[in-house]
């Protein structure tokens, strides 16, 4: 635990804000939510990032997480936003963090937080669920059922006990693939509350057809960000941050 | 010969385990090596779950030493949990290390380190999971020598029909040294097997090897002899000591996991030994002489650590940390390199006296003042003489006192229950010194909130300690002190409140008591016990005494001992301890005196700062004392310059 400050001390405040998208892949998407915050924050230590803390007995500091992955699903969209209290260069920032991070907490891209309301822009996540051994055309029935259904309620145990909810008015979008000696599960899911996450989607999809799976399921968020125009494409929530720079 | 991976197969299971990212590795200054590329290939096992594991030193510094050489690679394991246990059974999926997930078995040597005896269980299921078989006897070529370390391994006989070998004392020394005889006779083809392989190991003097002593026993139960079976082996194994510790500034790249782990922290070992004699204390025996690191190379480790790990907490470990020579120089060097940074540092130090306090002081500068902890030990002034710890009761309400009036709130007091001659009214005494500490101290702080807690475990008497001989305290006596004391407690109307006890029941120190002055007649009930399903000892929620018990009974069906032979009896001079042919460096006639002179309440001062007591240790094993001060300086931090910041921005 970092040393109590003095609650007098001089708090330095940000002078930027940087925001960072990262994946998390293989062995690593075991990681937990919690621990990837112990491993990133030792990391920036590392990476000598001059980072603004708190004020208070206990200063911690200025990082935001938004909707991470749960554990054991990979990730190649995960946002985080620091505040410094030195002007950063988000190139270097990028390069020197990902060398002190271990292989598979990568990072990908970094930008200057220029615009508000980041969260928010994160509407939807796309999901790519790989199903070993199930066929094609079991997935594709469940599938057809699921969606054609306007309401499939779920359980899941959440810390506030049992929840019921509906995970199908979520699915903007879904198809299925072939894999190597897998199915593939497409899918893009609104953000809400509760959120509906892709073992909530498998769960519908058990309830309304017939379809087994024996082997867990591999997982990977490709993207998050704002719908686009067609209504169910994720962009890159980078964007308006990236012409602001350049503006 | 190449080794596959098993973490396809593992993959498929960890979504249903707890925790599973403490199964995947990728810690920060892990190491992978091409199998194919060396000739020796160790696995170290911490024998406990991986959070508790993976901060452990001795692990780290020996897996860094190893893999720093070319010809050898060297990866870890830890014990899984039953979730994962019973899915890896079900799905054949062997012991895995974590670093490469290669299986266990596939290793030339597998290294286990027992902090405690409460490991020896968990040991017997990664050996057994690995698909190596359990007793030594039946192992062959094929499968990896196994080698117990750390300081249960002073003692392993309880373990001895598992295990292949043990070292005893410091490792980094010994296994470079177990590696050559291991890369030398793999590189001449193994020649003889197995079989010469150990035979060059136990002749070398590296490794002690049970399978080259018999054992033969007296009727009544006591040990006639213990003696080599073959020629060329020792009759007796000694310990290891590394000398100057400034040569080895092990980790330099410590492990950081992604997992949580019970120590979130960078430790730095400031010294190694300690000769303040405390007479239960089978550390302080076990590792003497002292050896100091110097000032400057601890500076350096901090100042390295920090920028390879981004721990924001260091410990400046060692036995007895407030005892280094130079100790006020080094808390008020990294204070002041440290100032402005959230930075902290901690003093593991059970010293009961102001310095105390000063250094304490001095590390939280500028932090907030929670709590203190100081272990005087004993509860009366009589028992401290008798286990040799040198605080007054004027010493300790001093300090404490020293301690409130500096703005600390709280302050923990260790103590131990069921030493040599207790009786109830030495425990009750704590009651009585917890009341004057808080008198004390709101006299000294003059506020009513702060608080003492008092802590107290039972004492286990443990090899190589002059204590070797002693009876246990039962635990139904152990148990019925801890309520008297509690209950006393309680009834202190004016201050009770203002102090907290916290104890545990006296059932699983009988067990670590059986295991730990054990011989090799407690194998089979470790065995026993393990195939009845018991597994991590160390935590409550799967330690079961009932099943201890009813293991025992079993094992030792046809032999003329049981647990209490083990626990509760006193030995006498005459008799051969399990553990005599293992030589700690102290001198058997030394510890019987110090013995004797505990029954008679006879005090022995520190060798660092009075002339030598003849334990025995430096003459015999050509070791001496290695203090400062060095009068080194400690410069102010260099400033680096930051990689990230941008250049015109700076």
């Amino acid at each position: 635990m970092a040393r109590d400050r003095d609650p007098g001390r001089e708090i330095i405040p940000a002078v930027q804000k940087l925001r960072i998208q990262h994946a998390k892949r293989d062995r690593l998407r075991f990681t937990s939510h919690r621990d990837f915050q112990r491993a990133f924050e030792r990391a920036l230590k590392r990476a000598g990032v001059p980072m603004a803390y708190s004020a208070g007995f206990s200063p911690h500091p200025k990082i935001s997480y938004a909707n991470a992955a749960p554990t054991g699903v990979a990730s190649e969209a995960e946002y985080v936003e620091i505040g410094v209290i030195q002007v950063v260069d988000p190139d270097k920032l990028l390069a020197v963090l990902d060398e002190v991070l271990p292989p598979g907490l990568d990072i990908l891209a970094v930008v200057e937080a220029r615009t508000p309301d980041f969260v928010a822009r994160l509407e939807a996540s796309h999901w790519r669920i790989e199903l070993p051994g199930t066929p094609v055309a079991t997935l594709d029935q469940a599938l057809e059922k699921f969606m054609a259904s306007s309401e499939v309620l779920v359980d899941r145990m959440t810390k506030s006990g049992l929840r019921t909810f509906d995970a199908r008015t979520a699915v903007i979008r879904a198809n299925v693939e072939s894999g190597a000696d897998c199915a593939i599960l497409q899918v893009v899911v609104r953000h809400g509350v509760p959120a509906v996450r892709p073992d909530d989607v498998l769960a519908a999809l058990k309830k309304v057809a017939d379809f087994a799976q024996e082997i867990p399921p591999r997982v990977t968020r490709l993207a998050q960000g704002p719908l686009l125009e067609d209504g169910w494409s994720v962009g890159d929530p980078f964007t308006l941050d990236r012409e602001a720079t350049q503006a | 010969m190449t080794v596959q991976s098993v973490f396809p197969a593992l993959e498929q299971l960890l979504p249903r385990v707890q925790k599973p990212v403490q199964y995947v590795g990728g810690e920060l200054n892990a190491v992978v090596k091409p199998w194919e590329d060396t000739i020796v290939r160790w696995c170290l096992m911490y024998p406990d779950a991986y959070e508790v594991g993976i901060p452990n030193q001795g692990v780290q510094i020996l897996y860094e030493v190893l893999n720093e050489r070319a010809d050898t690679l060297c990866e870890r394991t830890y014990a899984v949990w039953p979730d994962l246990e019973k899915l890896m059974r079900e799905h054949d999926v062997p012991q895995f290390t974590v670093d490469a997930h290669r299986p266990v078995g596939a290793f030339d040597a597998l290294g286990v380190s027992f902090s405690t005896e409460l490991g020896y269980t968990n040991m017997l299921t990664a050996i057994d999971l690995a698909g190596v078989p359990l007793h030594a006897v039946d192992r062959d070529d094929t499968h990896p020598l196994v080698i117990a370390g750390g300081h249960a391994a002073f003692n392993p006989e309880a373990i001895s029909m598992f295990i292949d070998g043990a070292v005893l004392g410091d490792g980094e020394q010994a296994v470079l040294a177990i590696t050559d005889i291991i890369a030398e006779f793999k590189t001449q083809g193994s020649p003889g097997g197995r079989d010469e392989l150990l035979m060059r190991l136990a002749k070398s003097g590296v490794m002690y090897v049970p399978a080259f002593y018999d054992v033969e026993y007296l009727e009544d139960g006591r040990i006639r002899r213990v003696s080599p079976n073959r020629p060329g082996v020792p009759w007796r194994v000694a310990k290891h000591t590394v000398m100057d510790l400034d040569e080895w500034p092990y980790p330099k790249a410590p492990l950081v996991p992604i997992a949580e782990s019970v120590h979130e922290r960078m430790s730095v070992e400031i010294f190694r030994g300690c000769t303040r004699g405390c007479r239960f204390c089978q550390a302080g025996m076990i590792t003497r002489p002292v050896r100091e690191r110097s000032m400057t190379t601890i500076a350096d480790m901090v100042a390295n650590g920090l920028e390879k790990t981004g721990y924001e907490e260091i410990g400046l470990l060692s036995l007895s940390s407030a005892d280094h020579s130079e100790i006020a120089e080094i808390a008020k060097g990294l204070a002041d390199r440290y100032e402005d940074t959230q930075t902290s540092l901690s003093l593991p130090s059970t010293r009961v006296d102001a310095f105390n306090i000063d250094l304490a002081n001095e590390l939280s500068r500028n932090g907030r003042r929670s709590g203190l902890t100081f272990a005087p030990e004993g509860g009366s002034e009589r028992i401290r003489k008798v286990i040799n710890k040198m605080v007054t009761e004027e010493d300790l309400i001093r300090t404490v006192t020293a301690a409130y009036a500096s703005g600390w709130r709280q302050v923990k007091l260790y103590f131990m229950c069921g030493l040599p001659t207790e009786e109830d009214e030495d425990v009750l005494q704590i009651a009585r010194l917890a009341h004057e500490v808080i008198k004390a101290g709101r006299e000294a702080s003059g506020r009513k909130d702060i608080r003492c807690t008092v802590s107290i475990g039972g004492f286990v008497p443990k090899p190589h300690t002059p204590f070797q001989w002693a009876a246990q305290l039962d635990h139904a006596t152990t148990d019925s002190r801890l309520y008297k004391l509690r209950d006393a407690i309680r009834q202190d109307r004016e201050f009770g409140k203002s102090i907290g006890v916290r104890y545990h029941d006296g059932k699983p120190g009988v067990v670590e008591g059986l295991l730990s002055r054990g011989d090799r007649r407690v194998g089979k009930v470790i065995e026993q016990v393990w195939r009845d399903g018991q597994r991590f000892d160390g935590w409550s929620e799967h330690f079961s005494y009932d099943r201890w018990m009813a293991a025992a009974e079993i094992a030792f069906a046809d032999e003329a001992v049981d647990v209490d032979w083990y626990t509760i009896r006193e030995r006498d001079l005459s008799e051969v301890l399990a553990w005599d042919h293992l030589d700690s460096g102290l001198d058997k006639e030394w510890l019987w005196d110090d013995w004797q002179d505990a029954l008679s309440d006879v005090e022995v001062d520190d060798c660092r700062w009075t002339p030598c007591f003849d334990c025995g240790v430096c003459d015999h094993m050509g070791t001496e004392i290695q203090v400062g001060p060095t009068n080194a300086v400690m410069l102010p931090m260099p400033k680096i310059p930051s990689r990230v910041v941008a250049t015109s921005g700076a």
